[in-house]
């Protein structure tokens, strides 16, 4: 993908046409690539970008249209002393936080085992995987209400924490299935003729090859997690155990169209996020890519 | 021990590909056959054993009870439940496939199906054509590319019921930005969630972008894996820049197309967030996809209908698994080994 002038400029000889080198644009081509370029980075970051500044004005001022009117931070003073948000925040990051440990190691040691060996039931464990991403929330959210309430799990962070295992997991899982893929068999055979064990070849010497992979892993599980609305809200009751989408929800209703705290709120849900984003980023597209292309 | 294991593991190792398939179809097993298989495959099934158990008691259980439950006509009032300190037993019995017949021929279930699927395909062809325009102009050498691929990334970090918000703040038909704008234009301000028509391409907007981040990034990775040389030799061969795109990118990115839109279909098909939290469903019932239709019946109406709710999870699953049997045989020709 490097050019779309050079053939034509090439084979147009005859006319006293501006040779360009291979690789090179024309300044028109150029300026409609960037422009093309901003206008979806603008689409893409306006939406956000509004909450964040709405957040800034006072809270009687949300609804102007300036991009700036009498900068604040009251919302956010106010969000952290009138409600529980800082509470909720914890609950979220622990949750969140657990999911994506857990979910890092298991999707690792999943990928690796179905990507390396060759067992009786690898074939339906990968069908699993994929299937159960079909599952809609709708049938299993009862039974699994059920089942957390049996084990005495509901309204702790442990039944929420299983319950997102089961949904980013499959999908990491495939994805480090296609991450180790790339990662030449020749590395694990010699891991074993120096003596290593299987976890030991997996832990000392994929694991660390692995680490775009693992970063976009950690990404999804964490994001997932993070911003998950229907289990939270049915499963976790009581204002001291909400995790932030289910506060949110409670505090949707206390404010009724009130956006200022909203908003603040909404901006402090998003930098962890972000930040788990940027820190995943540099690996994003060769981690995907290695998992998708082999999926 | 250590020895022992790891003879059997360059073992393994080695005969891999001959072993497979061949196996279970042969002659009755020899005796200790479970114990040999044991001994070669402990490691693997040790692997993987923390998924399929959480998978077996957290989606297996509720998978087999949600079946269940659509073959009964149980509701809120005959399920078992407490009341104070007097437990109820449950009193729904068992209906066979009325639940499905009913579905089946009512007009809810076929109307509801054919906006999901209007929803599902206009999501998932404008996703990957977008995704697949800006993955070809980040991929190639352009002035502040990381800062552009940053950008487009955002809406996939951001949590979905935070931009979802957002979104509702921009449609806000007094106060949104975007009446405000067409209102400062002379324009009449337009009801984006309230009409049915406007409604749905608002959802599908929303839904676009939401999703148009992940197409991008994994279709940049495939376009980064197509070798280079591929492109030289076709220029070489005075192939405009069309005949490129449609016989050498196409066709490389074909492994991670088939893929993702696999991944993205099943997700759209369910996209349960997105729909609940934009619009309820509303304005009536002009947005309901199957899934918070399905939600619906079990949460929002009373008395709450599981076994109807049930059903139409099941049927999703369904519809959802013979879409991706058909397009994994249509597409087999890639050997995939699963």
């Amino acid at each position: 993908m490097t050019t779309t002038t050079t053939p034509t400029a090439r084979h147009s000889a005859p006319r006293p046409a501006k040779v360009r080198k291979r690789g090179e644009r024309s300044p028109l081509a150029s300026t409609a690539l960037h422009l093309t370029l901003i206008v979806a980075s603008v689409i893409a970051v306006f939406p956000v970008l509004w909450v964040l500044l709405t957040s800034l004005k006072p809270a009687a001022l949300a609804t102007t249209t300036d991009f700036f009117k009498e900068t604040t931070f009251e919302n956010y003073t106010n969000l952290i002393q009138d409600t529980k948000f800082l509470t909720w925040f914890g609950n979220s990051l622990i949750v969140a936080g657990l999911t994506t440990l857990i979910g890092v190691i298991v999707s690792a040691s999943t990928g690796y085992a179905v990507s390396r060996f060759r067992f009786p039931g690898k074939r339906g464990l990968m069908w699993t995987l994929l299937i159960t991403q079909m599952f809609p929330v709708a049938v299993l959210i009862v039974p699994i209400y059920n089942i957390m309430a049996g084990m005495g799990l509901l309204n702790k962070p442990a039944g929420l924490v299983i319950t997102y295992l089961t949904i980013s997991v499959p999908f990491c899982a495939w994805m480090m299935k296609g991450f180790f893929d790339t990662i030449p068999r020749e590395i694990d055979e010699s891991g074993q003729v120096d003596g290593l064990t299987p976890f030991g070849t997996f832990w000392r010497l994929i694991l660390p090859l692995a680490k775009p992979g693992l970063a976009v892993t950690a990404f999804y599980s964490f994001i997932t997690a993070w911003g998950e609305v229907a289990y939270a809200s049915a499963f976790m009751v009581g204002e001291d155990n909400l995790t932030l989408a289910g506060g949110l929800q409670l505090f949707v209703n206390q404010y009724g169209a009130q956006w200022g705290p909203m908003t603040a709120a909404s901006v402090l849900i998003a930098i962890p996020a972000a930040l788990v984003f940027l820190f995943a980023q540099k690996h994003l597209v060769t981690g995907m890519s290695a998992g998708a292309v082999k999926g | 021990m250590a020895v022992h294991t790891s003879q059997s593991v360059v073992k393994a190792a080695g005969d891999d590909v001959a072993r497979g398939r061949s196996r279970g179809t042969g002659n009755p097993p020899p005796p200790g056959r479970i114990r040999r298989a044991l001994s070669t495959h402990w490691y693997a099934w040790t692997m993987v054993a923390p998924v399929v158990v959480v998978i077996g008691v957290i989606i297996g259980y509720p998978l087999v009870r949600g079946i269940y439950l659509s073959l009964t006509d149980a509701n809120e009032r005959n399920v078992a439940r407490s009341i104070g300190v007097n437990h109820l037993p449950a009193t729904y019995k068992f209906v066979g496939l009325d639940n499905y017949t009913d579905a089946l021929t009512g007009e809810q279930f076929l109307g509801t199906l054919g906006w999901t699927l209007v929803w599902t395909v206009s999501c998932v062809t404008i996703t990957f054509a977008l995704g697949m325009a800006l993955a070809n102009i980040l991929n190639r050498k352009i002035a502040g590319r990381s800062a552009y691929r940053m950008a487009l990334i955002l809406p996939w970090a951001v949590p979905g019921f935070v931009s979802v918000f957002a979104w509702r703040f921009l449609y806000n038909n007094d106060r949104g930005l975007l009446n405000k704008v067409l209102a400062g234009g002379g324009f009449d301000g337009i009801d984006w969630l309230g009409d049915p028509t406007i409604a749905k391409i608002s959802v599908i907007v929303v839904n676009v972008w939401l999703g148009v981040p992940f197409m991008m990034v994994a279709l940049l990775g495939g376009l980064q894996s197509i070798p280079s040389e591929h492109y030289e030799a076709a220029e070489m061969d005075g192939a405009t820049a069309w005949q490129r795109f449609r016989h050498v990118t196409l066709p490389g990115l074909r492994p991670v197309s088939t893929t993702v839109i696999l991944l993205s279909t099943i997700w759209t098909f369910n996209m349960f967030p997105v729909i609940f939290l934009l619009t309820r469903g509303g304005p009536g019932e002009a947005t309901q996809i199957l899934v918070t239709q399905a939600y619906k019946f079990s949460f929002e109406i009373s008395p709450r209908d599981f076994a109807q709710s049930s059903t139409w999870g099941v049927l999703i699953l369904v519809l959802l698994l013979i879409f991706a049997t058909i397009y994994r045989r249509v597409l087999r020709t890639q050997g995939d080994d699963w």
